[in-house]
Parts: C-alpha cells; sequence; structure tokens
C-alpha cells in the first residue's frame, strides 16, 4: 500500500567537504511521493554534489540518507545497485554514451538489468521515445542531435525502468527559452502522468516555478529558506528576493 | 625528491587498489559477453593490417641486416635461423606489442578519459552497472586475448618478408627456408615467447583504463591520459619484457 505522504527521500544533517573546501553542512530535507522537490541555489552551491550522494556516486562524510526504507549511505556494490536500479538520473550535460545510438541509449538499463525479450525491449523504448518525442531520431548517434534532444533523450534513459525518484541535474540549463519551455512541458506531463517523484536542481527560475511543488534554497552549504514559490516572494532574505525577481520578469509560458 | 616520488607511490597504490577492484567485478557474473567480443573486434581485428605491416617491415630488415654481418663470417647458410628465431623470439613479440601500446592504449585512454569528464562513467554507474566490468574488465580481456593472435600475425609476415627479402638478395626457395628456419625450432621455443604477450596485453589494457578513468580537468585531461597511458604502457611493457625473458629461459631451459 502506497500512501500520499509516504517518504520517497528522507535526508538527515548530511554532510560533504572536499578537502578544506565544505561544500554542505548540514542538509535536512523530505520528498514525499508524487512530489517535485527543486534545489535552488547559485553555482557551485553544491547542488549537483547533493544529487551524486542520493544516488551514491560520491560518498557524503557523515549524515544520513535515505531512500524508501532504506539507509543509503554505507551501501556498496550489489546491495547500492539495487537502489540505483529504483532512480532515474538525469545529467547536466545528459551524459549519452556516445558509442551507442539514441534506440541503444535508451535500451541500455533494460538491457542490464530485465530479461525481456528483444521485441518487448524494443516497443519500450518506441515508447518511451515517443514520450519524449524523439522517436524520429532513434538510430542517430548522440553526436549528432542538439543540446535540447540530448536532454530528452537523457530523461527517456533515466525513465526507463519506470523510478520511483527522478533526480535531474540542470534539465533546462543552457537551452534556449522555447526549447527550455519544451522540457518543462515534458516535465509537467510526466508528473500528471505518472504522478513522478522527483528532485530537481536548477538555479533556472522558469524551470522552478514552473515545475516545483516545493522548492529548498541551498546557499552555503545549508539550506537557506525551503517552501512554496509563493512562500520565497513574500521572503525577505535578498538572496531569495534576488531569484524571485529574476522568476517574476520572466513570465513563464507555462503556470 | 619528495615531490617526484611522492606521487609515483600514490600511482602504484591507485593502481592496486584500481587492480584489486577490477578483480572483483571481473570474477562475479554476469559477464558482460557482448562487450567482450565487441572490444576483442576493436583490439584485435583493427589494429591486425598495422601488426601484420609491423612484423613484414621488421623481416625485411632483419633479412637486411643479418645478411652483411653473416656474410662477413661466412655464415650465410644460418640466416634463415637466425630471422625466424629472432622473429619467433623477440622481434614478433615486442614489436607487436609497442604497436598496440600506441594504438589501443592510447584509444582506450582517450575514451575512457573522454567518457569519464562527460560524465557518461558516473552515468553508467547511476543506472547500477558497475564500469569496472563493462568497461574496464572488458577491455583487459579483449587486450589479454588478442595479443598473443597478432603477435602470430606479425610472426607470419615477418618470417615470410624475411623470405622475400632473402630471395631478392640471393635466391633461396621457401621450402628450404622454412626447413632451415624452423630446423632446431622447438615448441619451449615458441610457445612461451608468444604467450608472454597476454602479460603484455594485461598491461596495455589495465594502464589504458586506468589512465583513462582517473582523468580530471576537461579535454587537457584527456590528452594527457592518452599520452600517459601510451608512455606508461609502453614502458611497463619493455621492463616486463625483461623479466619475462628471464624467467622463460629459467622455466623453459
Amino acid at each position: 500500500m502506497l500512501m500520499t505522504h509516504e517518504l520517497v527521500l528522507q535526508i538527515r544533517d548530511l554532510r560533504k567537504a572536499f578537502g578544506e573546501q565544505k561544500v554542505l553542512e548540514g542538509i535536512d530535507l523530505d520528498v514525499r511521493k508524487g512530489e517535485t522537490l527543486t534545489i535552488l541555489g547559485r553555482s557551485g552551491s553544491g547542488k549537483s554534489v547533493l544529487l551524486k550522494l542520493i544516488i551514491g556516486l560520491q560518498k557524503p562524510d557523515s549524515g544520513s540518507i535515505r531512500i524508501g526504507d532504506a539507509e543509503v549511505t554505507g551501501m556498496a556494490g550489489d546491495q547500492l545497485d539495487e537502489i540505483r536500479k529504483k532512480i532515474g538520473f538525469l545529467f547536466q550535460y545528459s551524459a549519452l554514451y556516445d558509442s551507442l545510438t539514441v534506440e541503444e541509449n535508451v535500451a541500455f538499463p533494460l538491457r542490464r538489468h530485465t530479461r525481456m525479450p528483444d521485441h518487448e525491449r524494443r516497443e519500450r523504448v518506441r515508447e518511451l521515445l515517443a514520450r519524449v518525442g524523439m522517436e524520429e531520431a532513434s538510430a542517430k548517434m548522440p553526436g549528432d542531435i542538439s543540446g535540447g534532444m540530448k536532454k530528452r533523450v537523457g530523461l527517456a534513459r533515466g525513465l526507463a525502468m519506470e523510478p520511483e525518484l527522478m533526480l535531474m541535474d540542470e534539465p533546462t540549463a543552457g537551452l534556449d527559452p522555447v526549447t527550455a519551455g519544451e522540457i518543462i512541458d515534458l516535465i509537467l506531463e510526466l508528473q500528471r502522468a505518472r504522478n513522478m517523484t522527483s528532485v530537481v536542481v536548477t538555479h533556472e527560475m522558469q524551470t522552478v516555478r514552473a515545475v516545483s511543488d516545493r522548492i529548498a534554497m541551498l546557499h552555503e552549504g545549508a539550506i537557506r529558506v525551503e517552501g512554496t514559490f509563493e512562500d520565497l516572494k513574500r521572503s525577505h532574505d535578498s538572496l531569495v528576493e534576488a531569484f524571485v525577481k529574476q522568476g517574476m520578469e520572466e513570465e513563464p509560458c507555462h503556470a | 625528491m619528495k615531490k617526484l616520488f611522492l606521487p609515483m607511490f600514490e600511482w602504484f597504490g591507485e593502481l592496486g587498489l584500481f587492480s584489486n577492484g577490477l578483480a572483483r567485478a571481473a570474477v562475479k557474473p554476469p559477464y558482460e559477453l557482448r562487450e567482450a567480443v565487441r572490444q576483442m573486434d576493436e583490439v584485435g581485428s583493427k589494429s591486425l593490417p598495422l601488426v601484420a605491416l609491423a612484423g613484414a617491415a621488421m623481416g625485411v630488415v632483419l633479412s637486411m641486416h643479418t645478411r652483411d654481418s653473416l656474410i662477413r663470417f661466412g655464415a650465410e647458410s644460418l640466416q634463415p635461423a637466425v630471422i625466424v628465431m629472432s622473429i619467433i623470439q623477440e622481434t614478433g613479440p615486442i614489436i607487436t606489442a609497442l604497436v598496440v601500446c600506441g594504438r589501443v592504449a592510447a584509444g582506450i585512454g582517450a575514451e575512457l578519459g573522454s567518457m569519464k569528464v562527460t560524465e557518461q562513467i558516473d552515468a553508467i554507474e547511476a543506472s547500477a552497472v558497475n564500469p569496472f566490468k563493462f568497461l574496464v574488465a572488458t577491455r583487459v580481456l579483449a587486450c589479454c586475448c588478442m595479443l598473443p593472435l597478432l603477435t602470430l600475425a606479425a610472426d607470419f609476415t615477418g618470417i615470410l618478408m624475411g623470405w622475400v627479402a632473402t630471395t631478392a638478395a640471393d635466391p633461396i626457395s621457401f621450402n628450404l627456408y622454412w626447413e632451415q628456419g624452423t630446423k632446431s625450432l622447438a615448441f619451449r621455443d615458441f610457445l612461451p615467447a608468444t604467450f608472454r604477450t597476454a602479460v603484455f596485453g594485461l598491461i596495455i589494457g589495465l594502464i589504458g583504463c586506468f589512465q583513462g578513468i582517473r582523468t580530471k580537468g576537461g579535454t587537457e585531461g584527456v590528452g594527457r591520459s592518452a599520452t600517459g597511458a601510451v608512455v606508461l604502457a609502453s614502458l611497463f611493457v619493455i621492463v616486463a619484457d625483461v623479466l619475462l625473458v628471464r624467467l622463460i629461459l629459467i622455466f623453459f631451459r
């Protein structure tokens, strides 16, 4: 039985430093099922590091990360891989495999982790690519498609295993406003259709405003403010105001 | 002094940890056979023309060089034996290994290096696939298996072109050349000499992958990894050759 308020991700007092440089100094976050939490912050505030800690690509110095019922901070090897299968990850620069076609990229997790027969897998990949509007490009190599298209394919690859939690690192950074808008539409569509639970890291207010249920602002290693966009608008914190002002200027085409 | 030695020890330490991770990942099923076969094609078939050409050139050069010296000592009739023996025991294996160092170690270093800096290796890990197993083990295995085969190819073209060059100077039938060349050759000369190249393959694959995976610092880092892979792999191949020849002489004579 899944309850609507069930916690998918729970982070407590998470700390991480690289040498002398303290990146995260005690982060607490909760993400409930079906919810989209956006981590907002300036470049270099440790947003991407936070995502990498969640999926275990880096190890925290201390603190706890629970995904569902499992504490992942101490995990390694097969145990960690079992958790990773339940998480989708969209990388900042998409990180598609250069040597594989678009279709093979999306098929990669399925090929590794399921015993699907070939025709079923092909059908599933076609369906995933259709969902992100990329079926036309299935035979192309990642080098031959644009940045926005790569993000779409990356998203399809992240969704291939029907993840319980989707992590997105800057889904719209570096894209023109129209393409960014298309990616945002896609995320909204996935939220509606699949009741997707996700953590989105970004510094773009257009994205924040459109996709977030809740926003956590990361600054100097700690959560500065947490709440809805409306809450942030009411804040008198100068840093929050600077971000919100930018968001108000760019009227989002997706409300 | 400290500046020179500390990074070196660090490098060896990391290589040790890397090999440990690789060994653990490699023995555990499921095996990435498809990918391993793809890599064998990449390492083996695609290096074949280069290796064959290098072997052929060696055969010609050996024939030209030895002819001069042997005539001086009046031992011309030994020429086929000298050519065949030196190609099979040393020239074939080492030339193959060095050519493959240049092509494959650089290729692996650059490929894994760019995968690393574009987060593709993170992506593999994030999709619950062990990059050691998928990327490293397959490449190391491919190098180990393919080097002895490539060495055979270099031996073959070397011996053949050695005959062509010898015949051009002083005609001799291939049968006679082959008979004289292999008369004193036993399997214990041939097998260890050829199969020691599997160790060279291990070195090439391991160092190529290691340099690639520890790449830092964007495209510049990728260039450094590729260069480092070739230089270190060649160096270790040559050092390993000295040790292996000594060991072979102890155990097979």
